[in-house]
């Protein structure tokens, strides 16, 4: 971990200048979800707030729940209690004000398509039925690959991109719809460390620049501490949430990940004998 | 074999009137089918072609049987079908090839024995296994030609919805899109077109009028555009070339535009710019020019070793 500058520190990062929201408003609001999938209760009582200009790292291990809980948040599974609440209203199944980046491999990479109309079909519902996309369609496609830094590539045909290129093409696709939230899955899989810092230093810049709230799953937990603003560690429900310097209390970490005092994983996050402070 | 001239005179001939018909019907399903197929390909759902020509059979079987309309029964039937996989395979764990491996045999074997009921049935179910030229009702061809207009006519309309399923699932189900109904609606349009195409070709055969100019096509280029234009000429192409060689060598009609769109699909296989075996050969030896390096500036080298993505749950 080298990048030292992309450690936003909290307080920075929630108050942020003019034209973000109030800080105290969460533009995503989780209210006691509950969720079963084929007769067994998945999720339960999770409850998250992000707000906007936050990067929040969402953390657990393999069937805790984190895709879930996505899919939840934007309607894709039916929830058997609790609400999700956008810019303070219900969110509707097909809301408009999230943008979704599902994990890479859903994505049918060998499409004959342009990097600039796989963008473009972020709006297919936007545009509506029986009509062309018009100029606001297609400048908001150009300021999403602008944001992405993939404009020199347009052009290109999807199947020719590399993993971090790939991964910069579905951001700029659910940016195009202008989204206040952003919901990332497992952004990093497969990608480099270098890649992966790209990646971070985009998304961190999503959240503190556009004042957007950025919700991201990863199983970099070294990376997520160091990038996010805040942390939810999650297993079946929300074991903990808070600033990376909040979360250092062992014990946390062992319920959430089921590991014992000795996991390396502990060590790898400084938790484990010496009383290390966030390096700030 | 008769020369190019004297097949023009032939399809002029008012004594073989059923010939331009013929060629007129096989044009023009293989167009509509070139069009759809497409997306076919390009979803890899041959499968849905595979259950549709199966169970399009016992509908034309019970049409023959009944003195029906074949185009009618054939619709009915491969409709239904159509509903079915579509409510199917929204669920993923049933894996649809076993699904059709099963069921859709099963409605072709049904579609045999109905058909033995008729008298005189070998002749009949020759003609719908391989196809036939001669015999094509003079309204079948006004069918084809407005059935396929219309079909031409929903696939554009609906043209950018089914790219964003067909590129995303998940992702056009988050955005509000009707997913299933997509898949429906495509499944039916892919029906259609196989109705559309049977008589002349036969319900063996159809399949490839659906796949084989779409693949070829997709071996052409990587534009969607240009893929959706490629592919309809490639079969409408075919029809026309394979109807003259099978009328000039007395070759099965059905067959011979097959075997046609097949060599179309080899040297597109071999000779592509881009995907061609050739073209990949020719690359693999050659570095990679100085401005693909410049466009991949910023990006870590070796990132390609993780392409595919790595599945996860
Ligand atoms: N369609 C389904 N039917 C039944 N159970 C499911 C279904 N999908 C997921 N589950 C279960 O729900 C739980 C949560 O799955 P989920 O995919 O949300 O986990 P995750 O935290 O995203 O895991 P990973 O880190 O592996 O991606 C798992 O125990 C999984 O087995
Ligand atoms: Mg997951």
């Amino acid at each position: 971990m080298t990048t030292s500058a992309t450690t936003a520190t909290p307080d920075r990062a929630v108050a942020s200048p003019a034209e973000a929201p109030s800080p105290e408003a969460a533009v995503l609001r989780v209210r006691d979800v509950a969720v079963e999938l084929g007769g067994r209760l998945v999720l339960h009582d999770a409850n998250l707030d992000v707000r906007a200009g936050e990067l929040v790292g969402l953390i657990g291990p393999n069937g805790a729940g984190k895709t879930t809980l996505l899919r939840s948040i934007l309607g894709l599974v039916r929830r058997r209690s609790g609400e999700v609440l956008v810019d303070g209203a219900a969110a509707r199944g097909a809301s408009t004000s999230m943008g979704y980046v599902p994990q890479r491999h859903e994505f049918a990479w060998d499409f004959p398509i342009s990097v600039e109309d796989a963008v473009m079909s972020g709006r297919v519902r936007r545009i509506g039925w029986l009509r062309r996309a018009g100029v606001a369609d297609y400048r908001a496609t150009r300021e999403a690959l602008d944001r992405v830094r993939m404009t020199h590539l347009r052009k290109r045909p999807v199947g020719e991109l590399s993993g971090g290129q790939r991964q910069r093409v579905l951001v700029a696709r659910a940016l195009a719809l202008g989204p206040g939230v952003l919901l990332l899955d497992e952004p990093f899989t497969g990608l480099d460390v270098p890649t992966q810092e790209l990646l971070t230093d985009l998304f961190a810049e999503l959240a503190r620049e556009d004042g957007k709230a950025v919700l991201m799953t990863t199983h970099d937990l070294v990376a997520a501490m160091h990038a996010c603003t805040r942390i939810c560690l999650l297993n079946r429900t929300v074991v903990a949430t808070g600033t990376p310097a909040e979360l250092d209390d062992p014990a946390l970490w062992m319920r959430a990940f089921g590991i014992s005092q000795t996991s390396p994983l502990l060590s790898a996050l400084g938790l484990s004998t010496t009383d290390r402070k966030a390096d700030a | 074999m008769i020369s190019l001239g004297e097949f023009i005179q032939d399809l002029l001939n008012p004594d073989l009137a059923f010939l331009p018909k013929a060629l007129l019907v096989a044009v023009m399903s293989s167009v509509v089918c070139g069009v759809i197929g497409c997306h076919v390909v390009l979803r890899g759902m041959a499968f849905i072609g595979d259950a549709v020509a199966h169970a399009v059979f016992p509908g034309l079987a019970i049409a023959f049987v009944l003195q029906g309309s074949l185009v009618i029964g054939g619709a009915v039937a491969g409709v239904v079908t159509a509903v079915l996989v579509a409510v199917f395979s929204q669920n993923r764990r049933l894996k649809e090839d076993s699904i059709i491996g099963v069921f859709f045999v099963a409605a072709f074997a049904l579609g045999i024995v109905i058909i033995s009921t008729a008298p005189g049935y070998a002749g009949s179910l020759q003609q719908f296994l391989f196809g036939s030229i001669t015999g094509i009702p003079d309204e079948d061809v006004y069918v084809v030609a407005i059935a396929g207009a219309i079909l031409l006519l929903v696939a554009f309309l609906l043209h950018k919805e089914f790219v964003a399923v067909s590129l995303d699932r998940e992702m056009a189900r988050s955005a509000g899109l009707p997913v299933f109904w997509l898949d429906l609606a495509l499944y039916v349009l892919v029906t259609i077109a196989i109705v559309l195409s049977v008589q002349t070709i036969g319900n063996i055969l159809v399949l490839a009028l659906l796949i084989t100019p779409a693949a070829a096509a997709r071996l052409l280029t990587d534009r969607l555009g240009l893929m959706m234009f490629l592919a309809p000429v490639i079969g409408g192409a075919s029809a026309l070339v394979g109807l003259y060689l099978s009328w000039s060598l007395d070759l099965p009609a059905g067959g011979t535009i097959v075997l046609v769109a097949t060599a179309v699909f080899l040297v597109a296989w071999f000779f592509a710019p881009r995907h061609g075996l050739l073209a990949r050969r020719r690359r693999h030896g050659s570095a990679r020019t100085p401005e693909q390096e410049a466009e991949n500036q910023g990006v870590a080298a070796g990132e390609r070793a993780t392409l595919g993505g790595v599945p996860t749950g």
